[in-house]
């Protein structure tokens, strides 16, 4: 028999459900996304640490678990919230269930729940800090909340990048070798390990950093080019980062992703706000401002860059075309792309790894 | 593209068939809106009366015209658009654009082609040219030959082995294709494709059975921006056409990484083809490994996923897309067809973000099939590549369960619910799963609910099904809780539960022993409703202006009652044979005439085809299934039963719906919901036969005597005294279904017996059958006054189905004083009866000659005068010949038709009352087959209606008009040919004028032995075909089979017993797609209007020939 359990909202709305996955209570930011395939590579991506990702999908599972489709080595987000979960998945790859997954790993899940009106309130309200509790009660657990620090207070960075450095083995299938080893160090924010992959499989020589390297510490590498990945939280807690990039602005090739994104334009002087709800799903419109193309885009953030911040040598090459926000700048002179959506997909449309080839032209012409 | 077009010809389907059905009506009519609001003039063309396309107010300049190259070269010649939009009209529409390019019309003309150009649609509808093309990305398709000969094909399975699929060139729905998994299938299906294929070529494909089959509709702009609507899953895999299939949206067992793959290879074909517009692309992808252990080769060696077709156009996938995601693809199409970018086109659901997106859907689309087979029981029930359904019905809910038993609901089949199963199935208990029908068919899906609840594993099934397991599995969850419900007490949190798996009342009473009203009660007490969710296309990431929602049972309810004046319209459901497009036009235009009242239109109904379920024609859509469930929900949602008046006007319901909404709207008034129109009480005089006996007698109106019976013995008494021929049907029956013209107490006992079977205890009529005249009025009522638009009279005599013969308006033949009796008795009829609304009559005049000409009018009609009219049958409701009528009168019968059930008067509407005067013009309204597509169905003209769909031509006089109904229903006998005629005794004494007709056209005449006797008598020439089926060669069939003869007359005396060797003439006929008559009066019509130079008539818009007399402008070309 499933146990009861309760989402509450730090507004006090609370939505009755049943237990799945670790029985216990989980804390965090709550956030929809609505992407319709890709649970295993969203609950994997550390974007999503210290948050409740709420799918807007009702039907969670249907494939099971893989090994192939992890984005890295754990589950990262702190709850998940399902209307329904698939005991009995059915795939070639599948190795487990949801359930499984997420009990093995002590996430706290939570099905039967009307996420769509979960959903509504945080689209109506923005984003909010929650809780899945099983064994508090409701009121209980409303009252630990307050005591918890507020997503926003959090640097989350620190936690899941990597101790060590390493060197990335594992290539994405299907790409045109146009890198010709050229060496990439990726910072890792909380990186998704299709970035690595896409920069293998395209012929990159890939290693990865600790978010705590220095300017020093990769410009000793020597490299061809360096990739500021995506990662959780707000950048207003990571001057460390901004500060570790302005020193190697111009000095070799940046290209930033999503955080990384958010990171680039604070060093050239940019500012970064909070948005209401965020930007999560696979079904972006994004406008290529120089060609007027518009890409369909994987997203995952609750930061933008504030474009009235931008200094006037970075032009800003992509818009929302949901909000028009900031989604990718360009300095005018220096050789620094970035984009705040995320071109490795995983999940997501694989339209845009055509960025990578930007990145990788960018990094040929520099050298 | 070098300029906006400014004045654009749309190009309609033409007729329903199998294949092609109401979704063209739904693309048609929102491209044209969306291209009004662009500034751009439209012109459409279309043979098909019933469709909201061809109303006046949707494109500015209608034609009701057959869909012919030189039919569409004159309105070209006429009108000179500057641009074709051809992608909306189906194969029909894009097949007339090549041939209109390729015979240089739109070259002299200056006509641009939007959409997609015609080398796009070469390269996609052309096998070779596809194959080309994939090859030439890198898209994997099956290994193929494309061949055009018997001998090439052979070659071609030699080198694949079997099995292998054969798919024809430039066909509908698949026709003529097949997999053939030996030898003897290949000979028969290579053959048939072949002579299907219009340029005689089929693709010998090898056959992936058993994979799974995707859709991806993906929509690409002018400047290459693509995106992708929706993908689907097909629950049935490869090897059943995916119009024949269950579908689910979106896909539920492909990984993100498959997802994305076939995602991206959709998009790169897209670019590819360089279409303007939307395009569908179908895959086949490996199973998963319970199935794939099941076949010799799934993926594990090769790609994992072919390419198997493209359609370069909006179709029938795409309705569903639309209906199933909320965008709405044919109005984005249509912009983008004249060079709109996807960025620059809003979204028309959220109203604040662009169509350069792709929607998120957060609740799952089941969409089921509706196929003909309860009208047709011999049919042959096995479905493959060849698509059989004539409608489909959608389903939305937030799981699948859910969705999938909804889905079942709507399909209205009587007595078919989710727990039905055919005790037949069960008759050797030691074998279950060998008895159960799984393999592809109509009924698989019940049968597969059957294995599961006797213990047949999931897995099983999937590998014996090729169903992913994903389905079959979710299947036994339905059955594991009806098992839990039977087991338990009905707690709130199991009845919730139960709900929420998308368990009705009904079946949830069904397994405690309660009624469908006590679990209602139930649910009330403990407070477990249904709410109401937006269909939004984007998951509720942003606030959406639509009005469209689905139930599901959850705690936010986002449908607020509408405030102020408001009217529930009932729609028609699936189409169906016998409940066609017809209906939806009507709910369509109910919907809009409450709204011309200043009362909000709150529409329900469960087919994603129609205009009716277009987000924009009412203010609320409900998709639901239309049943009492469903209904008495949104009616608590809305608060109709019990809000108070609105400036004396309640809140009400409305019905337009066909059968389907009749039967819910009688229930509905039993539990005193507020029905506008006419009352229960109305209703159920008119389809009571012991009450509308006494009615008629009451105002001294004649109707065939006849009665109402419940048992064998009372049939045969009444059959005795009245005589036979009798007439005989279930009570409360659309569409003429299990009616039959009986002759002996032996036949009438066997249909007793099998319709008490069926009958759900209700009634079974029995009327004198007169052979007779057959006239059809339409009418609307006040309750005071009657306005009667038009009568029609039939070409075929009574006994053959009104929707299956052809209507002429106006009754061309009908002398002044049957004109007179029939207007007294429709008025009468429709002021004692208090009717408010619509109403149809159908008339018998008996006496005079069965068939008389409308060509030849003048031949005296004083001859006719001893006639005597009868009335069939009242029916208080809209009918099939609504658009008909009021296309050619002019008439807005629906318009009038709300308002007078609003309480206004008609003699305030400005059409007056009693008989509309009659235009100087002539429409003929001929009915449309699918029967090529039916195999072992016959296609005789009876009292059970066979036809899907209905063409109409119309011009000054008859012989033009009926010329064009002909052509328009492709059974226009060609100027000069060959025909076999095979005329019964009875029908004999009547084929002179047939057989003086076609001996002056010079028709060479083929007859078998009786019939040429006959036309020898006359002192005619006839080639005898003495020898009957098994008396060897050449026989009967033979001449139709090597095309000696060019069309066939078949006639068959009214007994519904068709003889053996008429069925293989007819479904010869149909198969070599040559024009089959089964009724001479049929046969006698057509013959009339052959002449020697061929067919004349004009070509003109709709208000051309309403508006011009015909003394100004009568100069046929």
């Amino acid at each position: 028999m499933t146990k009861k359990a309760f989402l509450v909202l730090e507004d006090g709305s609370i939505y009755p459900g049943e237990s799945f996955g670790y029985e216990g209570e989980a804390y965090g930011e709550i956030v929809f996304n609505t992407s319709m395939t890709g649970y295993q590579e969203i609950l994997t991506d550390p974007s999503y640490t210290g948050q409740i990702v709420v799918p807007t999908y009702p039907l969670l599972g249907n494939y099971g678990i893989t090994s192939s489709d992890i984005e890295s080595s754990q589950i990262q987000v702190s709850g998940f919230v399902v209307r329904q979960y698939c005991e009995e998945p059915s795939h070639t790859e599948v190795t487990g269930t949801i359930n499984e997954y997420l009990t093995s790993q002590e996430i706290v899940g939570i099905s039967e729940i009307d996420t769509r009106a979960v959903t509504r309130k945080i689209r109506s309200k923005g984003v909010m800090m929650g809780v899945i509790t099983v064994n508090i009660s409701p009121e209980q657990a409303l009252q630990q909340l307050k005591n918890k620090p507020s997503y926003d207070e959090q640097n989350f960075v620190q936690k899941v990048t990597t101790n060590e450095r390493y060197q990335w083995t594992e290539s994405g299938l299907g790409y045109d070798h146009i890198a010709d080893n050229l060496r990439i160090l990726v910072s890792d924010y909380g990186l998704k390990y299709n970035i690595l992959r896409i920069l293998k499989g395209k012929g990159c020589d890939v290693e990865v950093f600790p978010s705590s390297a220095t300017s020093n510490d990769l410009l000793a590498q020597n490299p061809d080019g360096i990739l500021l990945s995506p990662g959780p939280g707000d950048p207003e807690l990571l001057d460390h980062l901004v500060t570790t990039t302005e020193d190697i602005l111009g000095k070799v090739p940046v290209m930033g992703i999503c955080l990384g994104n958010q990171i680039l334009a604070k060093s050239l002087g940019a500012k970064t706000y909070k948005l209401k709800f965020g930007h999560r799903g696979a079904n972006h419109p994004v406008k290529d401002t120089a060609s007027g193309r518009i890409y369909i885009t994987a997203q995952n953030h609750g930061y933008s860059i504030d474009p009235e911040s931008l200094p006037s040598d970075v032009t800003v090459t992509h818009i929302s075309m949901n909000d028009y926000t900031v989604e990718g700048i360009r300095h005018r002179s220096l050789p620094a792309l970035s984009i705040q959506y995320h071109s490795e997909a995983s999940p997501g449309p694989k339209d845009n790894e055509y960025i990578f080839d930007d990145f990788i032209e960018m990094v040929k012409e520099t050298k | 593209m070098t300029e906006k077009p400014k004045r654009i010809l749309v190009i309609g389907s033409g007729p329903i068939v199998i294949g092609q059905a109401a979704e063209f009506d739904y693309a048609g009519t929102q491209a044209c809106k969306s291209l009004r609001e662009e500034g751009v003039e439209t012109i459409l063309v279309n043979s098909n009366p019933a469709t909201i396309m061809t109303d006046e107010d949707v494109a500015d300049f209608v034609y009701i015209e057959p869909l012919t190259v030189p039919v569409i070269t004159r309105i070209i010649e006429r009108e000179q658009p500057d641009a074709l939009l051809p992608t909306l009209g189906g194969q029909t529409g894009l097949n007339l654009a090549v041939e209109l390019a390729e015979a240089g019309v739109l070259e002299k003309y200056g006509v641009q082609l939007l959409g997609s150009s015609v080398d796009s649609i070469k390269k996609a509808e052309d096998r070779q040219l596809f194959r080309e093309l994939l090859t030439d990305i890198g898209e994997p398709t099956p290994p193929s030959f494309v061949v055009n000969s018997y001998e090439e094909a052979t070659e071609a399975k030699n080198t694949i082995g079997l099995p292998v699929v054969i798919r024809p060139a430039y066909t509908l729905g698949g026709t003529g294709g097949g997999i053939a998994k030996d030898d003897d299938d290949f000979i028969e299906i290579v053959k048939s494709g072949l002579s299907a294929s219009p340029i005689h070529q089929v693709l010998v494909e090898k056959s992936i059975v058993g994979w799974k089959e995707l859709e991806y509709e993906v929509m690409r702009d002018g400047s290459d921006n693509c995106i992708t609507i929706c993908n689907m899953e097909n629950i049935d895999p490869m090897g059943v056409h995916t119009g024949d299939s269950i579908v689910v949206a979106p896909s539920q067992t492909l990984s993100d990484n498959e997802y994305q793959m076939l995602r991206t290879a959709s998009l790169k074909i897209i670019r590819k083809l360089g279409i303007e517009g939307g395009c569908n692309v179908q895959f086949a992808l490996a199973p998963g490994n319970v199935v794939a252990e099941t076949l010799p080769d799934a993926g594990r060696i090769g790609p994992s996923y072919y390419v198997i077709e493209v359609n370069p156009r909006v179709s029938r996938s795409s309705a569903l897309a639309s209906k199933a995601t909320g965008y709405p693809i044919a109005r984005v199409a249509a912009k983008v067809a004249i060079g709109m970018t996807l960025d620059e086109i809003q979204n028309a659901v959220t109203q604040r973000t662009v169509a350069a997106f792709e929607p998120a859907l957060d609740y799952c689309v089941v969409k089921i099939p509706r196929w003909p087979f309860d009208k047709f029981p011999s049919g042959e029930r096995t479905l493959g590549t060849q698509m059989k359904a004539t409608g489909e019905v959608m389903a939305i809910d937030r799981t699948f369960e859910a969705a999938f038993q909804k889905a079942v609901r709507s399909l209205e089949i009587t007595n078919r619910s989710i727990e039905w199963e055919d005790p037949s199935w069960f008759s050797n208990e030691e074998s279950v799963l060998n008895n159960l029908p799984i393999y592809p068919n109509d009924q698989r899906l019940w049968a597969l609910l059957a294995g599961l609840r006797r213990n047949v594993s999931p897995d099983e099934l999937s590998r014996r099904t090729g169903i992913d397991p994903w389905f079959t599995r979710s299947f036994s969850r339905i059955i594991a809780m009806e098992r839990t419900i039977e087991s338990n007490d009905l707690s709130y949190d199991l009845l919730r539960k139960a709900k929420r798996l998308g368990f009705t009342d009904q079946r949830i009473g069904e397994l405690v022993n309660q009624s469908a009203k006590d679990i209602r009660k139930l649910r009330k007490r403990l407070n477990i409703k249904p709410v109401y969710k937006m269909v939004d296309t984007c998951a509720a990431e942003f606030e959406a202006q639509t009005p469209y929602f689905y139930s599901t049972y959850e705690t936010e309810n986002e449908a607020e009652p509408l405030q102020g004046k408001r009217a529930l319209v009932l729609g028609s459901g699936p189409i169906r044979i016998g409940q066609g497009i017809e209906f939806d036009y009507c709910s369509v235009h109910a919907a809009w005439a409450l709204q011309e009242e200043g009362v909000k239109s709150i529409l329900v109904n469960s087919n994603p085809e129609t205009v009716s379920t277009d987000f924009d024609t009412s203010d609320r859509l409900y998709f639901e299934p239309l049943d009492e469930e469903s209904i008495f929900d949104i009616i608590d949602n809305e608060r109709l039963a019990t809000d108070p008046e609105q400036d004396g006007n309640p809140p009400s319901i409305v019905q337009f719906g066909g059968q389907t909404a009749i039967n819910l709207s009688q229930n509905l008034a039993k539990e005193s919901m507020p029905i506008l129109g006419s009352t229960a009480h109305t209703i159920d005089v008119a389809s009571d036969r012991h009450l509308f006996e006494e009615f008629l007698r009451g105002i001294n109106i004649p109707n065939p005597p006849g009665g109402s019976v419940s048992n064998i013995e009372e049939a045969l008494q009444v059959a005795n005294e009245i005589k036979y021929p009798v007439l005989v049907r279930p009570s409360y029956v659309l569409g003429g279904r299990a009616m039959e013209i009986v002759q002996t107490p032996e036949e009438l006992q066997r249909y007793m017996g099998d319709a008490l079977e069926a009958g759900e205890g209700r009634k079974v009529l029995i009327d004198k059958y007169f052979v007779g005249k057959e006239v059809e009025v339409d009418a609307v009522c006040d309750g005071e006054s009657v306005l009667i638009p038009g009568i029609m009279e039939h070409v075929e005599r009574a006994g053959v189905h009104s929707g299956d013969s052809m209507a002429i308006y106006p009754g061309l033949t009908l002398t002044k004083q049957e004109i007179a009796t029939i207007t007294d008795y429709t008025t009468r009829i429709g002021r004692s009866l208090n009717i408010k609304g619509l109403m149809n009559i159908q008339y018998v005049i008996v006496g005079g000659n069965t068939y008389r000409s409308p060509g030849s009018i003048t031949e005296g009609i004083s001859e006719y005068e001893k006639t005597e009219v009868f009335v069939i049958e009242v029916n208080p409701r809209s009918s099939r010949t609504i658009p008909f009528i009021s296309k050619m009168t002019g008439v807005p019968m629906v318009n009038l038709a709300v308002k007078a059930m609003l309480g206004k008067k008609l003699t305030g509407m400005g059409y007056g009352t009693g008989l509309f005067p009659a235009p100087e013009i002539v429409g003929v309204k001929a009915p449309v087959f699918s029967m090529s597509k039916l195999t072992g169905v016959d296609t005789y003209l009876g009292p059970e209606m066979k036809s899907t769909g209905e063409v109409m031509g119309i011009d000054y006089n008859f012989e033009s008009a009926i010329s064009k109904a002909l052509i328009a229903a492709n059974l226009r006998l060609p100027e000069k040919g060959s025909i076999l005629l095979s005329i019964s005794d009875e029908d004999k004494k009547q084929s002179d004028r047939l057989i003086q007709n076609l001996v002056d056209a010079g028709y060479d005449l083929f007859a078998t032995e009786g019939t040429a006797s006959l036309i020898s008598e006359l002192g005619e020439k006839v080639v005898a075909i003495p020898k009957r089926l098994n008396e060897g060669h050449p026989n009967v069939v033979d001449i139709i089979v090597n095309g000696t003869v060019n069309a066939v007359v078949n006639t068959i005396t009214g007994n519904g017993s068709a003889v053996q060797d008429g069925f293989h003439i007819r479904r010869a006929a149909v198969e070599k797609r040559i024009p089959c008559f089964t009724s001479i009066d049929t046969a006698t019509a057509a013959a009339e209007s052959l002449t020697s130079e061929g067919p004349n008539y004009n070509v003109k818009s709709m208000l051309e020939y309403i508006r011009t007399p015909q003394g100004e402008s009568h100069n046929a070309k």
